[in-house]
């Protein structure tokens, strides 16, 4: 608890002294905020190691002025479990933001202005969106000042630490204000683009519809129980089946929002993108697994439901999956197709955790064990491969310029140690092995072949449904990271920027190598892993953690599988070698089937690698709107196509919903009338009205 | 160890000896006397020993393709019993190790077509991964069948002799997993219907596309490698075929050569008798397989 208070310190700290520089002192901004942060991280994890070593609990407990509310703290297996992808994250973006915030204002000065469209182009309304996303994607010009950034930057992870730790239900929902609006700033950072912007106006409504439900949640937790003290939940778990589904939907619409689950994840893919990169690493990675530990701890309270609470779970979840993934494949904006990614690995983590809950009520404890150790896993891997990504994703920014695939391009013989560790974050993402990805998805499917092969009739139906459309996920995750890693990094170079693209720096660099090393560990260690993922078991379902803390379940296997494949790697390199001999291997131009100036335009695009999975597997739904693309005659004219895949939830349920609310509700516009004196007739009429409605009681 | 010394013997001895019997079955068919048996071993020594030409446009991606395509079928070899002789490793869950593993040498076959830069190889790695990725869930349907047959989720002992007593309680859904397996074997070796590995034109063919600029040890050991897959997974389809076992270990292995020969002639039969699908009826025909591989999952469900 000493050292959790110590990063509660050092976040603060940080958090003041990174504006004290102002405007002039960027650099000491930078060095002060991201210094208390990677100490802060530090003393955290461990504070969160020695509670996962020892396991047992520790509490703190400090009266509050508010009413119902006090600064109550708990850390115990489930939260350290939590803590510790917060500030491993914490960490590397704190030293990867050093050098990204420090050189983000350079690199923008250096590439001039923007060429301004001339009047004929302007007519032209697609030449006009085009250039307008291009414009969006090479991210603004003006000078930030990094203190606040810092500020913001240490500000989200004290409330993100405070949401895993607290222990009383107003003090949670402080924190997970904090957290909302915090990140929200970080959103906004690039504040003179419209586009993020809006993308910050959309998450702060999101999360703020999905607040209410949490609010609504405690309200009736208080009733119930008496208090606000989470301690005091545990009356909540004698409850009739009814209330506490009902409370169990508000928990999953309530975090479901922030969490990104479908179909309330419209915000992410426009929110994550649009924060600097370690931002969206740290937002993508591990805020959003703070909803799923909210959901998980406040489940543990209510009684152990019925099947269908799991179900329900489930089917979100694989729908989710299936959705984020295709979407993915259909963004040209890399750091979009990762947001989306998001979504399907959240999708992955609710579908693992909805057959453990439907698997422990309809009584297979050890498929329940298998699919929260799977869910658990996954939870931590995702927080590590996709931080990696999105690292990675700012790196290939930084150096090109550009967000959007189709500017990039042979960036891997310009950045090679990004590229490289791209190509790492990708293969663990794939869940291919020798990387940690294969872990947490071997589990989910060796609790769903558990169930699927024991059972038979319906019960046996759906975990073996669940299990091809988990291999269709699994393919398709395959395709976006083939198509990432193609289309960025191979190839020749898509524009100049690209061409005269420059590796990251060390602090970049090595917060990347940090992390990528970790997903290899995860890989080679995989009994490790399931270690930590039973400590926080044992909060959640004690049979399971017993179960898999068994050797028997022990997967050495897989470790033992991976350590053999990079001896089949490196024995068919040697091979190689040796056949190749020491001679220098000649190189020449890429065999274009005789063609004789072949140029980059030329090349496979990002839109062009999915087309045929979009057209034999996509729902039509999803289908991308393009514009202008048809050319006429024999002699045709410069013709521009664009391409966008907006999100068919908003386009179709949400934006027309809200457009109608507010149509509805500018009725009542008339009320504003912006003349004090109205406004004090109604404080008085309100004052007479509760005076009346006391007076009831 | 003599499991590890027989599965390696024979994966790296009679996997290239399978694409000769396809070309000399084609041959047959097609009236000609066509290359001898051995052909693929001349081809493989020969790249072998020749000189490397690379792009300039390539990196180390590139290079690690072909090393992943050796690499990915030996390692898998070894989770597969070959006939009656059993998986030298094998383990609880081993089956979807196995799954992901050739996803592996996927994803590095993709990334080293794109990274030559050229559009050709970008359309055939869109088009790998379109299909694999269909192809997948049908491979897990099957090996669920066998898995709720055999009650163990080991590849060795869902190929092992429970399939003997499964033909004769389950017949039907074996027959399917047959044909569903075999399917799985032609996509993801690129034979007719689903590719054309005798073409050279960009636009109808997918893996050859992705190696065009392969060259020497790199495009050896692609060759190489893809024989090896074709061995792994047509061992599968042989063992289901011919689950009987002698008990001796030469007999048996013999049982196994011939059933993998016997294999490559009714490739060749196909090849030689069908065309090649077009394009966008290949996700359709996939689809109908992997509909066909949940319907014989369904038999046993009930």
């Amino acid at each position: 608890m000493n050292f959790l208070f110590a990063a509660f310190f050092l976040f603060g700290l940080g958090a003041l002294l990174a504006v004290i520089p102002g405007r002039t002192g960027a650099r000491a901004a930078t060095l002060l905020g991201s210094a208390s942060g990677i100490l802060g991280c530090l003393c955290g994890l461990i504070a969160a190691g020695q509670r996962l070593l020892g396991g047992g609990a520790e509490a703190f407990f400090m009266p509050w002025s508010m009413p119902g509310g006090a600064f109550s703290l708990r850390l115990d297996e489930l939260s350290a479990f939590f803590l510790l992808p917060l500030f491993i994250v914490g960490l590397a973006g704190a030293l990867y933001g050093a050098e990204y915030m420090k050189d983000l204002g350079k690199t923008k000065k250096a590439t001039g202005p923007q060429p301004e469209l001339n009047e004929s182009q302007s007519n032209n309304r697609c030449n006009r969106g085009f250039l307008r996303f291009q414009q969006y994607m090479k991210g603004s010009k003006e000078r930030r000042r990094p203190g606040l950034h810092w500020t913001w930057y240490n500000l989200l992870i004290l409330s993100m630490t405070l949401v895993v730790t607290a222990a009383n239900g107003l003090l949670f929902l402080f924190a997970w204000e904090c957290m909302s609006l915090t990140s929200f700033f970080l959103v906004i950072s690039e504040y003179d683009l419209a586009e993020a912007v809006e993308a910050g106006w959309t998450y702060l409504l999101a999360t703020h519809l999905g607040a209410a439900f949490l609010f609504a949640f405690f309200l009736s937790a208080q009733a119930l129980s008496g208090s606000l003290e989470f301690a005091s939940f545990q009356a909540l778990g004698q409850l009739s089946l009814p209330a506490a589904s009902a409370l169990f939907l508000l928990l999953l619409i309530g975090f479901g929002s922030k969490a990104g689950i479908f179909p309330f994840h419209v915000w992410l893919p426009d929110a994550h993108p649009a924060a600097p990169s370690h931002v969206s690493a740290l937002m993508s990675g591990v805020m959003v697994k703070t909803a799923i530990y909210g959901l998980l701890r406040l489940y543990s309270f209510l009684p152990t439901g019925p099947a269908w609470w799991g179900g329900l779970l489930m089917g979100i979840g694989i729908i989710g999956a299936l959705f984020g993934i295709a979407m993915a494949a259909l963004q040209r904006d890399v750091k979009r197709s990762l947001a989306y990614s998001t979504v399907e690995n959240i999708g992955l983590i609710l579908l693992a955790l909805g057959f453990w809950m439907q698997s422990r009520a309809a009584g297979h404890h050890v498929a329940a064990a298998f699919a929260l150790a799977g869910g658990l896993i996954h939870l931590l891997n995702h927080a590590l491969f996709k931080s990696l990504l999105f690292m990675g994703a700012g790196s290939l920014m930084h150096g090109s310029g550009s967000r959007d695939l189709n500017r990039m391009g042979g960036l891997m013989r310009r950045m090679p140690v990004t590229g490289l560790l791209i190509v790492c974050g990708g293969l663990a993402i794939s869940a291919l092995p020798p990387f940690n990805g294969l872990i947490g998805e071997w589990f989910i499917y060796r609790a769903l072949l558990e169930s699927g092969t024991a059972l038979s009739g319906l019960a046996g139906f759906f975990p073996l449904v669940l299990i091809g459309l988990l291999a269709l996920v699994g393919g398709m995750v395959l395709i976006v990271m083939t198509r990432i890693i193609g289309i960025a990094l191979a190839g020749e170079p898509r524009s100049p920027e690209a061409a005269k693209a420059h590796e990251a720096g060390w602090p970049m660099g090595s917060a990347m190598a940090a992390l990528a090393l970790l997903c290899l560990g995860g890989g080679l260690m995989p009994a490790l892993l399931l270690q930590v993922a039973g400590r926080a078991a044992t909060m959640l379902d004690p049979g399971a953690a017993t179960m898999l803390a068994d050797t028997a379940f022990a997967p050495w296997w897989l470790g033992l599988m991976a350590v053999l494949l990079l001896g089949c790697i490196l024995a068919a390199y040697g091979f190689l070698r040796w056949r190749q001999g020491g001679d220098p291997v000649p190189a020449a131009a890429t065999w274009g089937c005789g063609f004789a100036f072949p140029t980059s335009r030329m090349s496979y695009t990002a839109e062009s690698y999915t087309e045929l999975p979009q057209s034999a597997m996509f729902c039509s739904c999803m289908n991308p709107s393009t514009e202008d693309g048809r050319t006429i005659g024999f002699f045709p004219e410069a013709k521009c196509f664009s391409f966008e895949a907006p999100d068919p939830v908003l386009e179709r349920v949400f934006r027309p919903f809200f457009r109608w609310a507010a149509d509805v509700c500018s009725g009542f516009r008339g009320l504003q009338a912006g003349q004090l004196h109205v406004y004090l007739l109604y404080i008085f009429s309100a004052t007479i009205l509760l005076l009346f409605w006391v007076g009831q009681r | 160890m003599l499991e590890l010394f027989l599965h390696l013997l024979l994966l790296f001895g009679l996997s290239p000896l399978l694409s000769g019997v396809i070309g000399k079955t084609k041959a047959l068919f097609a009236g000609r006397t066509g290359p001898p048996f051995l052909q693929s071993y001349y081809d493989i020594w020969k790249l072998f020993g020749k000189g490397l030409v690379i792009s300039r446009t390539t990196t180390w991606v590139f290079r690690a393709g072909p090393v992943l395509a050796l690499a990915v079928p030996v390692l898998a070899s070894l989770l597969v019993p070959f006939g009656a002789i059993g998986a030298p490793l094998s383990f609880t869950g081993d089956l979807i190790f196995f799954v992901y593993l050739f996803g592996l040498s996927r994803f590095f076959t993709a990334a080293a077509a794109l990274d030559t830069g050229s559009s050709f190889e970008g359309m055939g790695a869109a088009r790998e991964v379109t299909f694999s990725c269909l192809a997948e869930p049908t491979v897990f349907f099957c090996f669920i069948v066998l898995a709720r047959l055999s009650g163990s989720l080991v590849l060795s002992t869902m190929f092992g002799s429970v399939l003997n007593t499964a033909w004769q309680s389950a017949g039907p859904s074996l027959i399917l997993v047959v044909a569903c397996l075999f399917v799985v074997v032609l996509v993801e070796n690129c034979r007719i219907p689903f590719d054309d590995p005798n073409t050279h034109l960009e636009l109808t063919m997918i893996h050859e596309v992705m190696v065009l600029d392969h060259s020497g040890p790199d495009f050896g050991m692609i060759l190489y490698g893809a024989a090896m897959k074709l061995f792994v997974l047509g061992a599968l389809v042989v063992r289901l075929v011919f689950p009987g076992t002698t008990g001796d270990v030469l007999f048996d292995t013999l049982l196994f050569c011939g059933g993998m020969l016997l294999l490559a002639v009714v490739i060749g039969v196909v090849e030689s008798t069908m065309a090649r699908l077009r394009l966008l009826r290949v996700p359709q025909l996939l689809v109908g397989t992997m509909l066909l591989s949940f319907f014989s999952l369904i038999l046993l469900l009930r």
